[in-house]
């Protein structure tokens, strides 16, 4: 390096000095990134004058004007400033647990906490051995169990009165795990060169099924499915609807998946068949893991689609989480209060999406191994 | 015209001792009327070629002549639609069982490594003993840290090959293709997606490799370890073998125009 003062070569290196203090701090990351020009910090005052606009009166009628108290409603009608929760204390049950009977209510409870448990356990990597496949296998059962009754001394629950909040995630949770390995196959299969009618298959389902709205495969499901069984057989509406949300992300995922296998380089392939690997050795070891790992933003971004697409089971006449809450505004008493309803579910339905998406966060970030090569 | 018999007399290793009995001057991969063609394209024409046990072998010649396809063709990764080939005495046939019979024989070495990114290293190296192998899974470790110190990096075993130098991941990709305990190893340009300063670490492996008495194909552009390690030069171009000696032979008194022609461009510099 060059001293400027003399011109001649420093053999010192120089000491490290601290940035000039307008590029450091509170101050400077202001100017940097809020005041830097007319423009942007016109935008920014803007922005601050719609949030000042909007925050306050937001806030107040949340929680600060809000009636919190298990009051009558009466009073709420009287108070037009802020939310009445009380609507939720009064009726929360109604909309988590749908029409379920009332005295029997602990059960879905129970099995909901204990969805939420395995679904806790499983999002620890160690975990994830052969046997956790068995875990979720016994956790589904003993939830059907629960809801459904019928042995253990339980009473008998028809799947017709299952509603609300287990609805729904029994809904999603089945869609999400079943569907994940039927969209690993179809993409694996619409890529399968060498076997054209497994290919076709594939590609003449993904296809057509995405090609079709959620609504109208479950209602096809509901309504012309039974037209093709033998009369006497009935298959059971929460089925039906299963099948059908199974099948319609089982179609996009697959995609997404096949996106991912389209991204891995030809030498992954090779360098696995060099050393003498089986197809599925292969898929299983080497191109899975690498696909569905680059895969993973867009597979839960189709998951929150799907998760929030379950409340469309309401159309073929399924309480789940969303109808609940609707039914809930049924009693004149409280029916000017569904804003309350729909901001209580909307907090639910927003605390699993936010889980998954940090949950997926984290996961890509635990899954990575530096550069790739 | 497999002549050009290697001159072992260094055989020191214990993998020689190992593998099958057979009489040395026997070919192990033997290529009769080779042809392949890609679309409407005549990549490999007439190939006749056969290559002994501890025989190494360097291919050369211009670029699109069709050495990878040759030595691709070996372990199956690129089809053949005329001739026949044969490796230890099986014939690849679309067989998916042989295939695989080969290529647990076959060693193969990448231009770009293309080691698993999201497997260790040493899980890069116990991948194929454990499952195609169905070694127990200590024994896989066992053997890949020896191989791990054959290319003097056991210390990286549990790094992600991402964080290697280039160098080192061809390192590891070796010591992976050996872990397989092969009879053959192929390498397709091993050095040329590497630094000048890598190049050597990596020759030096191959050449210690060569000592050890495997049976070796390289298609290289590095003629010091042609003339070094080979006990045959294989001249190809438009998909044809033009020419095949000993190195010095090859070198000296190329017979055929073209190899004097492509002699001359890569000694130039
Ligand atoms: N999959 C393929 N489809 C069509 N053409 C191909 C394919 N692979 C290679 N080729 C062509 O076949 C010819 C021979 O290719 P090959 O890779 O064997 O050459 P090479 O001698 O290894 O050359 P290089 O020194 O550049 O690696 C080239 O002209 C190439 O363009
Ligand atoms: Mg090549």
């Amino acid at each position: 390096m060059t001293d400027p003062t003399t011109g001649m070569s420093n053999p010192e290196p120089q000491a490290a000095r601290k940035p000039p203090a307008s590029s450091v701090g509170v101050l400077g990351w202001l100017r940097g990134n809020l005041f830097n020009g007319w423009f942007n910090s016109l935008l920014t005052i803007l922005a601050l004058y719609l949030l000042w606009q909007v925050v306050p009166p937001l806030f107040n009628w949340l929680f600060f004007d809000a009636i919190w108290a298990n009051v009558p409603a009466e009073v709420c009608r009287e108070n037009r400033e802020g939310a009445c929760w009380a609507f939720i204390r009064e009726r929360y049950r109604l909309i988590l647990f749908g029409t379920y009977p009332f005295d029997q209510q602990w059960r879905p409870l129970v099995g909901v906490l204990m969805l939420l448990a395995v679904i806790g356990f499983s999002c620890f990597r160690r975990f994830w051995r052969p046997w956790l496949g068995l875990v979720w296998l016994g956790a589904l059962a003993i939830y059907l169990t629960l809801l459904g009754g019928g042995v253990f001394g339980l009473t008998p629950v028809r799947s017709d009165l299952w509603g609300g909040l287990p609805l729904t995630l029994l809904l999603a949770v089945v869609g999400i795990v079943v569907a994940f390995p039927l969209s690993l196959l179809l993409a694996l299969g619409r890529r399968a060169e060498n076997m054209p009618i497994v290919k076709a298959i594939c590609v003449g389902y993904i296809e057509l099924i995405r090609g079709v709205p959620l609504i109208s495969l479950l209602f096809m499901a509901s309504f012309m499915l039974p037209l093709f069984m033998p009369t006497g057989v009935t298959i059971d509406a929460l089925i039906r609807a299963q099948v059908a949300i199974i099948v319609f992300v089982s179609s996009y995922l697959s995609e997404v998946i096949r996106g991912g296998l389209q991204a891995l380089p030809r030498g992954q392939y090779e360098g696995a068949q060099a050393m003498g690997l089986t197809y599925w050795q292969m898929q299983r070891k080497i191109i899975l893991p690498q696909a569905i790992k680059i895969s993973i933003p867009p597979i839960v971004n189709t998951y929150l689609g799907m998760f929030k697409d379950t409340s469309l089971v309401a159309i073929v006449s399924l309480t789940d989480l969303l109808l609940a809450t609707r039914q809930s505004f049924a009693d004149p008493e409280w029916r000017q209060f569904f804003v309350e309803g729909y901001v209580f579910i909307a907090c639910i339905y927003w605390s699993f999406c936010f889980f998954m998406s940090k949950y997926s966060q984290h996961l890509e970030r635990a899954l990575s191994t530096g550069h790739k090569t | 015209m497999s002549d050009t018999q290697g001159v072992t007399a260094e055989e020191k290793h214990c993998e020689a001792a190992r593998r099958m009995p057979a009489p040395d001057n026997e070919a192990i991969i033997e290529m009769v009327d080779v042809n392949k063609w890609f679309g409407q394209f005549h990549v490999l024409k007439d190939i006749n070629l056969a290559v002994n046990r501890k025989e190494r072998i360097v291919v050369c010649g211009p670029s699109g002549s069709g050495k990878s396809t040759l030595i691709r063709c070996v372990n199956r990764l690129e089809e053949h639609q005329a001739g026949r080939i044969v490796v230890d005495g099986v014939e690849l046939t679309n067989d998916i069982k042989k295939i695989e019979q080969i290529r647990r024989e076959v060693g193969m070495v990448f231009q770009h490594f293309n080691l698993f990114p999201h497997l260790s290293v040493l899980e890069n190296l116990t991948l194929g003993p454990i499952w195609v192998k169905k070694q127990p899974k200590a024994d896989a470790e066992a053997t890949a840290m020896r191989y791990l110190e054959r290319v003097k990096i056991p210390e990286q075993a549990n790094k992600y090959p991402g964080q290697l130098s280039g160098g080192q991941q061809q390192r590891v990709a070796i010591a992976r293709s050996l872990c397989m305990n092969p009879k053959v190893m192929l390498f397709d340009e091993p050095t040329s997606a590497l630094d000048p300063e890598m190049i050597k670490e990596v020759l030096d492996v191959m050449i210690e490799l060569a000592e050890t008495g495997m049976t070796m194909v390289v298609v290289t552009h590095e003629m010091g370890f042609a003339r070094t390690v080979a006990d045959r030069v294989i001249f190809m171009d438009g998909g044809e073998v033009i020419e095949q000696n000993h190195p010095e032979e090859f070198f000296h008194n190329p017979e055929s125009e073209r190899t004097k022609a492509f002699l001359s461009q890569i000694l130039k510099h």
